[in-house]
């Protein structure tokens, strides 16, 4: 378990949806560096990741980098297959990293529980945040942007003012 | 008219949808046995073709039969709003088309 505010980030060597292989270090020129425990098949991802894919747009310019992290077990979710991971990064043109965790390290390295779920690291990488993207599901009902404040404050060299929050998802498919 | 709830706790979308579904129900003021039914194995996901959490069937019916048939498993469902956003619970209008 690695989810406690100040944890390392984890090392990891993956294959991303562009086909080239990701790793920790592939990002060591970013100020923020942005993990989400993700997958394909979740209801809550989908109507989460559009907002992520502004996300990363929007921060591209600012030194972050925005990672999504699929551990789920194809056997048991075909939808979450790499093969699929492509498919959908292509359908939804995705603007943020996709890498397929399918020996399940990165997902127990973090301890991630649910998808979607977001873990922030500063330029050390250090955790910083924690939790959730924003609190609602629901795009129109969004009030606090948590991800965004998160890395607003990293970025500005303080502490985000939220720091924690429920990722509130489907669970982690484990084999 | 009878509906089945069923749901599989670890996905958090049945509490909304049942309550979205009892505020259809007063609000058209339906009478219905609603009975609910928590899935707890992969076995009886199997055994009930239960395609995610919540399925939600009014007199047998799936009230997205279009979704119903996916493999049955312990997950949350998809269900496509009609303006092609994704969400883990039913709109109000399918709610109250298959109540109609």
């Amino acid at each position: 378990m690695s989810t406690s505010l100040g944890a390392e980030a984890p090392q990891f060597d993956l294959p991303g949806v562009d086909g080239q292989n990701h790793t920790l270090d592939s990002y060591a020129d970013t100020d923020a560096l942005v993990l989400v425990q993700s997958c394909n098949h979740c209801p809550y991802v989908q109507a989460w990741e559009g907002r992520l894919s502004a996300i990363a747009s929007d921060y591209a310019d600012r030194g972050v980098r925005v990672v999504a992290v699929n551990s789920n077990d194809a056997d048991s979710h075909p939808e979450d297959s790499f093969d699929e991971m492509q498919k959908r990064s292509r359908e939804q043109g995705f603007t943020f990293d996709y890498l397929y965790d399918e020996p399940q390290g990165v997902a127990q390295a973090l301890g991630a529980e649910r998808t979607p779920e977001v873990f922030v690291y500063d330029r050390d990488r250090r955790l910083r945040y924690h939790g959730a993207i924003d609190d609602n599901r629901d795009e129109t009902g969004v009030s606090q942007q948590y991800l965004r404040d998160a890395l607003d404050a990293v970025l500005a060299g303080s502490d985000p003012a939220v720091a924690e929050t429920p990722a509130v998802g489907c669970t982690v498919k484990w084999r | 008219m009878r509906i089945d709830f069923l749901f599989w706790r670890e996905c958090p979308s049945h509490p909304e949808a049942r309550a979205l579904l009892r505020e259809v129900l007063e609000e058209r003021n339906v009478e219905a046995d609603l009975v609910e039914h928590e899935v707890l194995t992969q076995d009886e996901a199997e055994e009930l073709a239960f395609p995610g959490s919540p399925t939600i069937r009014v007199d047998g019916r799936d009230i997205d039969p279009g979704a119903a048939g996916a493999r049955p498993s312990l997950t949350c469902r998809i269900y496509h709003l009609p303006d092609g956003r994704s969400s883990p619970v039913p709109s109000r209008e399918q709610l109250e088309e298959a109540l109609a």
